[in-house]
């Protein structure tokens, strides 16, 4: 299978956007090279600009880019944005529901060998929390094209979640991203692997494996963790009864979290979240990382059958 | 100082240049650039200035050293393992899945590293707690902060700047690696950040501008600077990025790469060191 990661379509899509709106302008802190906004200052140097090492101002700038009817989309890794530039990203651009986008990339323990520093386990848990934001977590380079796309529709805030590992592309160019609709990519009826990100993959992974022991699994992509498409959630719950959460983030405040919380409230069914525990990162290879806090298909098949059995 | 110590440093250094080659080479990945350009200065401090006990780590008279430009840990590792603050072996082990040579420096997990950094722009503030609590324990040990010259863009920086003129931090001594480079490019292209000396001036440092490859500069602008009463000190220490290696003198890829085995051989050739 072909893997790209979501930063490298992050970066094309800048580009496409760049070409279609004059009105785009990209944004970066000292990290282009990574964050792939470089792709755009080549294209549109007079568009891009460079704030330095200095994540709060590049959020205070784009808030003003905003407000003088620009689309910003400003670039840094995830622990940088929203963690160091919070109360920007709240007070300056979100309270005042401005059109700013954040591409936040390396998030996540796919980081790898920078370590704990540098590997954001929270950031979702931080958006989701804020009023007026959307909030997406593409699985695959085509999806995040299209959200990127679908972001510079959105008059608002919007963040994005990439990743800087290469990833499974798992969807065809055809594909169509709704914000705020979850994507079943598997159907299933005893059970339902709810997943975001680069865990969609491996929950795809998981209900294969599952397959061959007779057991029947659901897989949803939420790919809009903001708004949340609840209806698909309770769904899920009502017609499988057991529900596991994926995600690359701590299993406090994400996804896990605003699946549990709708499914308490509409359809109480057990939920268990498969998650990094709350715990900080640290340097290691991706895939001993995922393998060490338990994030692997296997690691979701045995979630799945624990759910099964309650 | 006489020069048969100014040549033990140097070689000191030397040694310490080759460390961040092998630890790189060995993980993979890492930043050897601005490790390289800061090595004089970690040396000189780690090997004569700082008031160190190895055997005792947590001494609370030891003065301080905070890496604020954290991503420069093979620097800090490879002087702390030479000075004895834990076995030069485990210098391989870096960014390892286990490895207490985090690819960021971790103080509570390695002996010696006194503040937890990676995130650039905060290592000033922390000196400053340490420096505020010296103040109000009575004791007389001194914080050295090493900051990196694109660190410097960070609003946090100039904040801590403030204070520690505000404070009358006297017991406070910074360097800036003044190496020109960061990240996307040279630092007046990217963001300048110039007049690098006067901002420091103007915020109520006493700045000192020095060779940060002259050991023996080093040395004088400490011994300088600790005469200083009542302010702060910066030694603007100018650098070369990637220093000691010739291919990477100056560049800027390769501030986040690490070299390959056949140019690790290479570099460790011209910095006279069996592999
Ligand atoms: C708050 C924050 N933003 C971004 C980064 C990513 N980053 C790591 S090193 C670096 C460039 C540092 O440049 P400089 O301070 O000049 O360091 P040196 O040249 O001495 O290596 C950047 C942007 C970071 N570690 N922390
Ligand atoms: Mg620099």
């Amino acid at each position: 299978m072909q893997k790209i990661a979501t930063r490298e379509a992050y970066g094309d899509a800048l580009v496409e956007l760049g070409r279609e709106n004059p009105d785009v302008v990209v944004l970066d802190a000292d990290l282009s090279k990574s964050t792939k906004t470089i792709n755009f200052r080549k294209h549109f140097p007079e568009r891009f600009f460079n704030l330095g090492i200095a994540e709060q101002n590049m959020l205070g700038t784009a808030a003003g880019l905003a407000a003088a009817g620009k689309i910003p989309f400003c670039s840094t890794f995830a622990v940088f944005a929203p963690g160091r530039s919070f109360d920007q990203l709240r007070n300056s651009i979100a309270y005042p529901k401005l059109n700013v986008k954040i591409g936040a990339s390396h998030a996540g323990i796919t980081v790898g060998e920078d370590g704990a520093t540098h590997q954001s386990v929270e950031d979702i848990a931080l958006v989701r929390a804020v009023p007026n934001l959307t909030v997406f977590v593409p699985a695959d380079a085509v999806e995040t094209k299209k959200a990127v796309m679908a972001a510079a529709e959105i008059k608002g805030p919007v963040y994005i979640r990439l990743g800087r590992a290469a990833v499974p592309v798992l969807h065809g160019e055809d594909f169509v991203f709704e914000p705020g609709k979850a994507v079943v990519m598997r159907e299933g009826g005893d059970a339902a692997i709810i997943a975001t990100g680069v865990m969609v993959a491996e929950a795809l992974a998981a209900a294969e494996e599952l397959s061959r022991e007779g057991i029947s699994v659901r897989v949803l992509n939420i790919h809009t963790i903001k708004p949340l498409d609840t209806e698909a959630i309770i769904s899920a719950a009502k017609e499988t009864g057991a529900i596991v959460t994926a995600e690359e983030h701590s299993v406090i405040g994400g996804l896990g979290s605003a699946v549990a919380e709708t499914v308490c409230e509409h359809c109480p069914v057990p939920v268990y979240r498969v998650g990094i525990p709350d715990v900080f990162g640290e340097s290691g290879k991706p895939g001993e990382l995922m393998e060490k806090y338990g994030l692997k298909a296997r690691h979701l098949a045995a979630a799945v059958r624990k759910a099964i059995r309650r | 100082m006489e020069a048969e110590k100014i040549a033990w440093l140097e070689d000191k250094a030397r040694q310490i240049r080759a460390h961040i080659i092998k630890m790189t080479a060995a993980a993979g990945s890492g930043h050897p650039g601005g490790s390289l350009s800061a090595a004089d200065i970690v040396t000189a401090l780690y090997f004569h200035l700082l008031r160190i006990d190895p055997q005792n780590p947590a001494w609370p008279d030891r003065d301080r050293f905070i890496l604020s430009k954290g991503h420069a840990a093979p620097l800090l590792y490879a002087a702390l393992a030479e000075r004895g603050f834990f076995p030069v072996e485990e210098l391989l082990t870096l960014r390892k899945l286990g490895s207490r040579l985090q690819g960021h420096p971790d103080m509570k997990s390695l002996p010696g590293v006194e503040v937890s950094t990676g995130s650039l722009g905060q290592g000033l503030s922390a000196g400053n707690g340490m420096a505020l609590a010296a103040k109000l324990d009575g004791r007389d040990y001194r914080v050295f902060v090493l900051l990196g010259d694109g660190e410097i863009q960070e609003g946090m920086v100039w904040e801590a700047a403030m204070a520690a003129a505000h404070y009358r931090l006297d017991n406070v001594t910074a360097f800036l690696d003044y190496n020109g480079l960061q990240i996307d490019g040279p630092i007046t292209e990217v963001m300048s950040p110039e007049p690098v000396a006067d901002k420091w001036r103007a915020f109520g440092w006493d700045v000192q501008e020095i060779d940060g490859h002259d050991i023996g500069q080093i040395i004088k602008a400490v011994e300088v600077a600790r005469q200083v009463k009542g302010k702060p000190q910066m030694i603007v220490a100018k650098t070369c990025k990637g220093k000691g290696v010739s291919f990477m003198e100056n560049q800027v890829d390769w501030h986040g790469t690490a070299p390959k085995p056949e140019q690790a051989e290479k570099a460790l050739a011209e910095l006279r060191c069996e592999r």
